[in-house]
């Protein structure tokens, strides 16, 4: 069914259903006799009408034309793409956590009050910290939700002229749209050559209006910035404080603390590090964690214990408020809880040796082929600058490519401190027989470069579609299906 | 071994000497050793599947399901019936395994299940675009106050008291950090107050925000509203609406709104404890290219193929980075996934249909429970499917009781609004049977 | 890069075009090619007074976005519709495409401007 290609909307027949209600079992009234008719629509719904096997027969079509985890390997860098563990699907389904509302009363809760309280207190001690918000949606939302702690410390203290967050060159884009959602600026710090922290521009950049750096260590080059002690002392020094970015957390655990390197709070990606499925996009989970002197500002409500007893804490009078309703993604949290049980304290490190043991292996093979702007020990990922015999081909057109031979490419053009990056991550849970095999299409595709260039810049080849035109879909917007 | 990690030894050792090394721990040689972790971190070691299992099934059993309870609790969150094709489709790894659809090529699944679903959004609220959704209602509400200020360049933002308590928290989080003043306009008689909304309103108004139905479940006067609220020079008129009632009610559109937001965990979304649920977002063509997320577009591949594509992505952090719409890097995928099939799995009968019936048992339910006296309704208002009312009995003790009767109470008002004392928000699904609203009928007048 | 004659040219590659109290404002060559194909121009409203180096427009490809910053004061009295319906316009022709036109707060302002000659050096020392 390679070629399927219809729209729901473009199967809808009048008449057809794919649901069926149980009858109206109360007195049934004129609509208009309980609602007002000027609230009423009386216009028919411009919704499809299919039946239940043209349902399920479009989206098992669709499902064919996407590519997951369960397909292959998928090295995208920064995304921390590992299996996804199939009991962590299952327990989330349990009657006992789906069909709960979370306004149902705390004694009817206690089962996953308890879970959410044991899962805080895990990712506390992986990362150092002391207290944990399970609250935050994702990353970027947990991020907003450090910095706004952050803000509320000065904020308390009445230092309020600190209005800057220092962010590295080699930052996630997504720390600058936080530092200006939490209301401050950033000022960026160039890398050195090594493609860590320069610590004269880190000194130069500090001051009294310094409220805080946000930082990734390892960083998006994959590397540990082994001045990280004296990064955060600088900027503690200055009267900020140290927010740590934990997209990649999967490179030190039990191997290293963020609480350890002098960072005051950082966020996790549940759906990075914890093996929750990234779901096309979403739902993930961006827990955030903080020292003892912050716990104070979390927001509402902190999951807390009393004896044998777990309640919703509401009592924090300097609580920053809210950042979304309820109190997290608990059927994410779920998962990531099922993941660190299963893998233990045991498992978790030796999943980031892994992770590192593949991304080195991966670097070692490919540096031949591939430029490396710095070749030392990685962490969990590595970032080439092209091909090193470029003979005309770009970034673009390797990941193109590596479609082909049947792989998701890495992430590419990020970090933008490099041009041509591809940054890999491979993962602790992929086997040696899989990164050779991908190795070897890297190596294959670096060879054509040479040979058949046309190839390439005019890859993919064996996709259902090619290279959509993504400036024709900006500049002409067609945002929905007009019939 | 630890079976989600294929490693052997020997592939380790192979692995090892190909980087010039002998150990793992020389992998962390680049950590300098006073930030080295000197013990193994204090959790339990590995488990097993089963024991894994048994724990959390454990801690699942510790909850009251509502698959033994009968629950009349809605302020938000819905107990609605999920089609068993939703989680049919969900369930499948092409779609729950996948990531953002960087590479168009290999995700045309993904982008375009959110192509559907921006159009069903866009067909049940009349709006011209929509995104492909926020984390959550609440965040959705305060996205779109933010989208406002900054598109008019404007600080003050008025939001109804008749909006859910969670979402105007979540705003004033937010409105807190960026120096944005929230004001809040009183509801009176269950409705937005309009008398002093006019008031309020100005010039300097960004945004006027009301929820529809509100947090009452009465229905507001979203066309009064939101000329009053059009008397401000380019304020925006924002509503959050429930999008099962869009069912029935008439489309935001056509009532004068500017941004609709609302919570989708109605459509299809199971309750799991308050998450993951998502917000949806709709607006104006004028106002496309200043939406917060992700959005999809129709294009050609180079053959000529229909394809989509993430689109306009100019506005986005990794792009704007400091200026973007919204520092929001995700959306929530297979969540928008199920409610796309919810919404097509009911179609345009049976939406309408199961909006109907909400409607309909709510309306049983209000005549039921107010028959005798002794509860009362709290607003004389016309509502959809949430009602209020009002006793000389203490609201918690009400729900100790009900729930001696399997039955989840309604939502304890007075949490929220001090005035409101014991006074109890129900909500009716079309899940509940006639039998069962007898049952709390009886149970109620019960209670001593 | 295209660099035209008679204009005057600011660090952030703008150029403007006077004609008598009036200017014309539009973004270099070197702009449009360091954006890449350009699939939208967000313009400001006529009458919107703005102050030298406000963003008064964004102009944005499919990878990247600027904001484009007014070089000298002045009140915009039209703005170039056709780059609404199309932007790639910029891209055929940044120096016939204007992005909006002005009424000059204060002509001594120009004087911080380059000349084109100025402006091809300064293009030099930036490759």
């Amino acid at each position: 069914m390679k070629d399927y290609d219809k729209l729901i909307f473009e199967i809808s027949k009048s008449g057809r259903k794919a649901y069926k209600l149980p009858p109206l079992d109360v007195e049934e009234q004129n609509l208009e006799t309980i609602i007002p008719g000027e609230f009423l629509n009386d216009e028919e719904l411009n919704l499809p009408e299919v039946s239940e096997v043209d349902v399920i027969r479009h989206y098992t079509n669709l499902s064919n034309k996407n590519y997951g985890l369960d397909t292959g390997f998928y090295p995208l860098g920064s995304c921390t793409m590992k299996y996804n563990p199939k009991i962590n699907e299952e327990v989330c389904r349990y009657s006992g956590f789906t069909n709960v509302h979370p306004l149902q009363s705390e004694d009817c809760a206690q089962g996953s009050l308890k879970l959410m309280y044991e899962l805080q207190e895990s990712l506390c001690e992986i990362s150092g910290m002391d207290k944990m918000t399970l609250q935050p949606a994702a990353g970027a939302h947990g991020e907003v939700t450090g910095v706004l702690l952050i803000k509320a410390y000065h904020e308390k203290r009445g230092d309020t002229k600190r209005d800057k967050i220092i962010v590295p060159d080699s930052a996630h884009g997504t720390n600058p749209a936080t530092t200006a959602m939490a209301g401050y600026s950033i000022i960026e710090v160039k890398s050195n050559k090594d493609g860590l922290v320069d610590l004269d521009a880190l000194r130069a950049a500090v001051g009294d209006d310094t409220a805080g750096l946000m930082l990734t260590n390892p960083n998006t080059l994959g590397l540990f910035d082994k001045g990280i002690k004296e990064i955060t002392c600088i900027v503690h020094e200055a009267g900020g404080l140290c927010y740590y970015d934990g997209a990649n957390m999967n490179a030190i655990m039990g191997y290293a603390r963020p609480g350890d390197m002098g960072f005051d709070c950082i966020h996790y990606n549940l759906h990075k590090t914890f093996s929750t499925p990234h779901g096309g996009g979403g739902p993930g989970a961006g827990p955030v964690g903080c020292k003892e002197f912050l716990a104070e500002f979390l927001p509402v409500p902190v999951i807390e214990k009393s004896e044998d007893r777990y309640f919703l804490d509401y009592d924090y009078p300097n609580s920053m408020g809210k950042v979304k309703d309820f109190y997290g993604h608990f059927g994410i949290l779920v998962r990531a809880y099922a993941y660190i049980l299963s893998m233990g304290s045991d498992g978790l490190k030796k999943a980031s040796a892994m992770a590192v043991l593949n991304a080195n292996y991966i670097k070692e093979k490919l540096k031949d082929y591939y430029y490396l702007p710095v070749n030392t020990l990685v962490k969990h990922e590595v970032v080439f600058d092209g091909l090193i015999e470029k003979n005309g081909i770009t970034t673009l057109d390797v990941a193109k490519r590596l479609l082909d031979h049947g792989y998701h490419p890495p992430t590419i053009y990020f970090p933008l401190i490099v041009n041509e990056a591809m940054m890999i991550e491979p993962t602790e849970t992929e086997s040696k027989e899989t990164i050779d095999g991908f190795i070897d299409a890297m190596i294959a595709i670096a060879k054509e470069a040479e040979s058949d260039p046309e190839i390439l810049k005019t890859a993919p080849h064996d996709t259902i579609v090619r290279r959509p035109d993504e400036t024709q879909a900006a500049r002409n917007p067609v945002l929905k299906y007009e019939g | 071994m630890f079976p989600y990690i294929p490693h052997t030894s020997s592939d380790e050792q192979e692995m090892l000497q190909t980087i010039g090394l002998e150990t793992t721990d020389q992998l962390f040689d680049d950590i300098p050793d006073d930030m080295r972790l000197k013990k193994a971190l204090d959790l339990p070691t590995a488990k097993s599947e089963l024991e894994v299992r048994n724990y959390l099934k454990s801690l699942a059993d510790k909850n009251c399901s509502l698959d033994e309870l009968t629950c009349f609790l809605g302020a938000g969150a819905y107990d609605h019936y999920i089609p068993s094709v939703v989680d049919a489709v969900i369930s499948r790894s092409e779609f729950y395994t996948s990531y953002t659809p960087y590479q168009p090529e290999i995700s045309q699944g993904t982008v375009q299940y959110i192509f559907e679903f921006q159009t069903l959004i866009c067909s049940l609220t009349g709006m011209d675009v929509a995104n492909a959704s926020l984390y959550d209602g609440g965040t959705a509400v305060m996205e779109a106050a933010l989208m406002a200020c900054s598109t008019s360049r404007k600080d003050e933002i008025i939001v109804s008291k008749g909006v859910s308590p969670e979402a105007i928290k979540v705003l004033k989080t937010y409105a807190h950090a960026q120096h944005l003043n929230v004001v809040e306009v009183e509801t009176k008689d269950g409705v937005t107050d309009a008398e002093e909304l006019e008031k309020l309103v100005s010039d300097n108004t960004a945004a006027v925000i009301v929820q529809n139905p509100n947090f009452f479940g009465v229905l507001e006067d979203l066309e009064s509203l939101g000329q009053i609220a059009h008397k401000g020079k380019k304020t925006s008129f924002i509503a959050s609406v429930s999008p099962m009632a869009l069912g029935i009610l008439k489309k935001p559109s056509e009532l004068g709104v500017d941004i609709v937001v609302g919570e989708g965990q109605p459509l299809g979304i199971s309750l799991s404890y308050g998450g993951p649920y998502l917000g949806f977002m709709a607006t104006k063509e004028k106002y496309m290219r200043k939406l917060p997320g992700r959005i999809v577009g129709e294009t050609v591949d180079v053959d000529g193929k229909r394809s989509y594509v993430l689109t306009l992505s100019a506005r986005e952090q990794h792009i704007r980075r400091e200026k973007a719409t919204s520092n929001i890097c995700s959306n929530q995928g297979l969540n928008v996934l199920a409610a796309t099939v919810y919404m097509v799995t009911l179609g345009k009968e049976g939406f309408r249909e199961v909006a109907t019936q909400c409607a309909q048992k709510a309306h049983y339910a209000f005549n039921e429970l107010t028959k005798s006296g002794k509860y009362q309704p709290l607003f004389d208002k016309p509502f959809f499917m949430e009602f209020a009312l009002k006793s000389d009995k203490n609201a918690d003790e009400i729900n100790k009781a009900l729930r001696n009767e399997k039955i989840v109470g309604g939502y304890n008002l007075s949490k929220d609004y001090p005035q409101y004392e014991n006074a109890i928000l129900y909500a009716v699904t079309e899940k509940r049977t006639k039998a069962e609203i007898e049952k709390l009928a009886s149970a109620l007048e019960g209670i001593k | 890069m295209k660099v035209v004659k008679g204009l005057y040219y600011s660090n952030d590659h703008e150029w403007v075009k006077v004609d008598g109290d009036f200017a014309f404002v539009g973004i270099a060559d070197y702009a449009q090619n360091h954006l890449g194909d350009i699939v939208y121009v967000e313009l400001p409203d006529v009458d919107d007074e703005l102050e030298k180096e406000d963003s008064f427009a964004a102009v944005e490809s499919v990878k990247a976005a600027a904001d484009v910053y007014l070089p000298v004061a002045g009140t915009v009295v039209e703005v170039n519709e056709a780059l609404e319906d199309d932007p790639a316009l910029l891209n055929a022709d940044p120096y016939a495409n204007w992005i909006i036109k002005i009424r000059i707060s204060d002509k001594a302002e120009l004087d911080d401007l380059m000349s084109s000659e100025e402006y091809e050096k300064f293009l030099a020392e930036e490759e």
